[in-house]
């Protein structure tokens, strides 16, 4: 056995984490692949006779208000689920980090300037956001994802400025800076890595909102059109159903859990991988 | 030393004056508060859209102005008009002539006194007499408005019209009042108070009312724009009250509320804009209208509650109603995949449903729609739009394919659900256009005989059944559901919600 591979096992073995998130999200992964090939039903047929079923073995996960089989429909939202996801949490945390790298790193009337645009970017609802995006450009999953992407940006600037700043006057930094690194460097190259810790974190709560977020921008016409659901619509549909058939709402909420679990379990395992 | 005591004496003698004074007048006070603090919260599904009574367009709007506005007659729950602003009215031989007389001490919201002026102005408003288009396309027919003494006016129409009175119910507004948009002042048993965008719309009574007062004081709307929360909301307290629930919604209420049942009288269907291809051609909307079952819809969204209706008329009109137009078309696959293809579209086609989101009902309908089309292969995509973006796009630009929604009449009479149809009609956001149905529907306007004039309506009716102008559907069940706190909900012909009968349950 070679060395590196030795070293591999040793990792994973001492970074359970990045295991069973590895695993988790495979699963998850899995589940939607097989979902764009196969479903147990169609997601969207109805069945009268069937409305608000249990859980049972035709339909492991239950029925809903239409007798549609919820395991298919989840098959089916976790595909939209996961895409908005990931594509809101990328725009947000590349655009937010860049701008948090930049205004932290060389502050000054630039750092007020773009700090100060990004506080009034933070104090609008997003749903306001959302609106406004679509009403200017059209409903659709691009819009969703732009609108989403915009709301997400502040947080991570600000996360990824405070760092930036308690960072730039390190050691390390000072050293690099005698030898001679310019700035952009300095900035992506030195000190960004040594903060991936708290990005990482902070990416896995951003994916967590933006599930919810989803499920909030459908009702205004952006995001998932009935009859297809994505996970956080098939939550918030299955509200009113809540003590009556709890297998409604239980389901596509342990499936989000399930997901924003494995990507935590992911992100800290990245986060410690030596 | 004398002196001493008397000056305590006097300053004791004063003390318990005092607390007697004191202990005697919050008495006072208490018990007046008692009377004058009841309020409830009712919750309501959609933003006012407008402030000024003959601007508004949503049934959502109306519904709650209902409360704040009075017109010269106004309706009451068993489908009679009553004098209102006017205290008593009389039509001519020839039903040209409609003659009121101002009701003695009626008063404003803002404590003027009505005047014939007022009266003359807020007709005309909706006459457009200044040469733009009225506000209530049936005002054109209004010849003029006349001020015979301070206490009389004449509405003199320019042809016969026997039931034009149902159309008076219009809201009469001060003339003095500038801007009627963000002044709302009307002679309505409430008078408004304030109202904040997407949260809510608060009026309290007004003591100055002419006929009975409301029983409780402050009356708080509430905009529930997330209809899934409504169940909540109502079992944690911050509403009391909310009509149209779902059944769904009822069977997870518990006994702390009063469930009135009766029916919505909205005529639900899933609208068609006649002019947009391929709906242009009869045959596609007859295909529809195959491939549609109304009582399966009613099966998933209400539980098989509701209502079938055929036509643009719901049941509660009974005079007008026609059952028989059910039957028009009995769900046929066969037959409705047969007349797609002699349409050109054996293929069936791709069409977009827009629904607006807030209404529950509508998007679980327009569901099924789309799951019964794929029957004969028409693909129905469904798009959700926040309620104000409906009511430009769809209600006002006409921008959209087909739609699933429910109309309201505004009046008592059968015109206030057929007027739309006809084809120069502002309010056709179907498009609908059909010389036939415009000359029936012209006919009926223009009969002073009240079975003939019946009758012309049902043909109107029928035409709209078999040119198959939108897909009728039912009218929905209402369930309205009041905390126990309160009691005596009234149900009304009309779209509207009258609070001014809903009392504490232990007045």
């Amino acid at each position: 056995m070679s060395k590196a591979r030795q070293d591999l096992k040793r990792n994973i073995k001492e970074n359970p984490y990045l295991l069973s998130g590895a695993i988790i999200t495979g699963i998850m992964v899995l589940v939607i692949i097989i979902g764009i090939f196969w479903t147990p039903y169609d997601p969207t047929a109805m069945n009268s006779a069937d409305k608000l079923q249990g859980m049972s073995l035709r339909h492991p996960m239950g029925t809903d208000n239409m007798g549609r089989d919820v395991l298919s429909r989840v098959m089916y939202g976790s595909r939209i689920t996961l895409l908005i996801a990931i594509g809101t949490v990328a725009i947000g945390s590349v655009v937010g980090t860049i701008i948090g790298a930049l205004t932290g790193y060389f502050g000054g009337m630039f750092d007020e300037v773009t700090m100060r645009i990004i506080d009034a970017l933070f104090a609008f609802p997003s749903i306001l956001l959302a609106l406004v995006i679509v009403s200017v450009f059209g409903t659709g999953w691009i819009q969703l994802l732009i609108s989403l992407g915009i709301a997400f940006v502040p947080s991570y600037a600000r996360i990824v400025r405070g760092e930036v700043l308690r960072c730039r006057n390190m050691d390390y930094v000072e050293n690099a800076r005698l030898q001679g690194v310019s700035n952009l460097r300095m900035i992506f190259v030195h000190i960004l890595p040594n903060i991936k810790g708290v990005m990482a974190s902070s990416i896995m709560i951003g994916f967590n909102n933006a599930v919810l977020a989803e499920a909030g921008l459908s009702y205004l016409g952006v995001g998932s059109q009935p009859p297809y659901a994505s996970l956080g619509k098939m939550l918030s549909d299955a509200q009113q159903y809540m003590f009556t058939t709890p297998s409604y709402v239980l389901c596509p909420g342990i499936v989000i859990v399930l997901m924003v679990l494995g990507f935590a379990f992911l992100g800290e395992g990245i986060s410690r991988w030596k | 030393m004398m002196r001493k005591s008397f000056r305590k004496v006097s300053v004791s003698f004063l003390l318990i004056v005092l607390s007697t004074l004191t202990i005697a007048l919050s008495g006072c006070s208490s018990d007046k508060a008692g009377d004058d603090s009841s309020k409830i919260t009712i919750g309501i599904p959609q933003d006012i859209d407008s402030l000024d009574p003959h601007y508004a367009t949503g049934a959502g709007t109306k519904e709650v102005l209902f409360n704040v506005f009075e017109g010269l007659v106004k309706p009451d729950e068993n489908g009679n008009l009553n004098p209102a602003v006017a205290s008593e009215y009389t039509i001519s031989e020839d039903n040209k002539t409609y003659t009121f007389k101002l009701r003695d001490g009626i008063k404003f919201h803002d404590g003027n006194a009505v005047t014939v002026e007022d009266i003359k102005y807020s007709l005309e408003r909706n006459m457009g007499v200044d040469g733009s288009e009225p506000l209530i396309s049936s005002f054109s027919k209004i010849e003029s408005v006349n001020i015979v003494d301070d206490k009389t006016v004449d509405v003199v129409l320019n042809e016969e019209d026997s039931e034009f009175l149902t159309q008076l119910t219009v809201a009469i507004i001060p003339a003095s009042n500038t801007d009627p948009a963000t002044n709302c002042i009307g002679t309505g048993p409430y008078k408004y108070v304030s109202s904040s965008p997407q949260e809510n719309f608060v009026v309290t009574r007004f003591d100055d009312y002419w006929g009975d007062k409301a029983y409780i004081k402050d009356v708080t709307f509430k905009i529930e724009s997330n209809s899934d929360a409504v169940v909540m909301d109502l079992k944690g307290g911050s509403i009391d009250m909310y009509a149209r629930i779902t059944s769904t919604q009822v069977s997870q209420l518990d006994d702390q509320f009063e469930i009135y049942e009766g029916t919505m009288n909205l005529v639900q269907a899933m609208y068609i804009n006649n002019a947009e291809k391929p709906f242009d051609d009869v045959r596609v909307r007859q295909a529809l209208c195959y491939a549609i079952n109304p009582q399966e819809i009613m099966d998933y969204v209400s539980d098989g509650a509701g209502t079938e209706i055929g036509s643009a008329m719901f049941p509660s009109f009974t005079k007008y109603f026609m059952p028989e137009l059910n039957d028009t078309y009995n769900t046929d696959t066969a037959k409705a995949k047969e007349l797609l293809a002699e349409a050109g579209y054996p293929d069936g086609f791709e069409f977009t449903i827009t629904v607006p989101s807030n209404y529950t009902q509508h998007v679980d309908t327009a569901q099924v729609i789309s799951e019964e089309l794929k029957a004969i292969g028409v693909t129905a995509n469904i798009q959700e739009v926040e309620w104000n973006t409906w009511l430009s796009d769809v209600y006002s630009d006409r921008k959209y394919q087909a739609t699933v929604v429910g109309v309201d009449a505004s009046t008592l009479s059968a015109s206030s659900l057929l007027a739309r149809y006809a084809s120069d009609a502002g309010r056709n956001f179907v498009n609908f256009n059909s010389p036939a149905y415009d000359e029936a529907y012209a006919n009926a306007q223009s009969t002073s005989d009240d079975a003939a004039k019946t009758g012309y309506y049902k043909e109107c009716e029928k035409i709209l059944s078999e040119e198959a102008a939108s897909v009728y559907i039912q009218d929905l069940p209402e369930f309205v559901a009041l905390n126990k706190k309160y009691t005596g909900y009234v149900f009304y012909p009309l779209y509207v919600q009258d609070i001014s009968k809903i009392k504490l349950a232990d007045q």
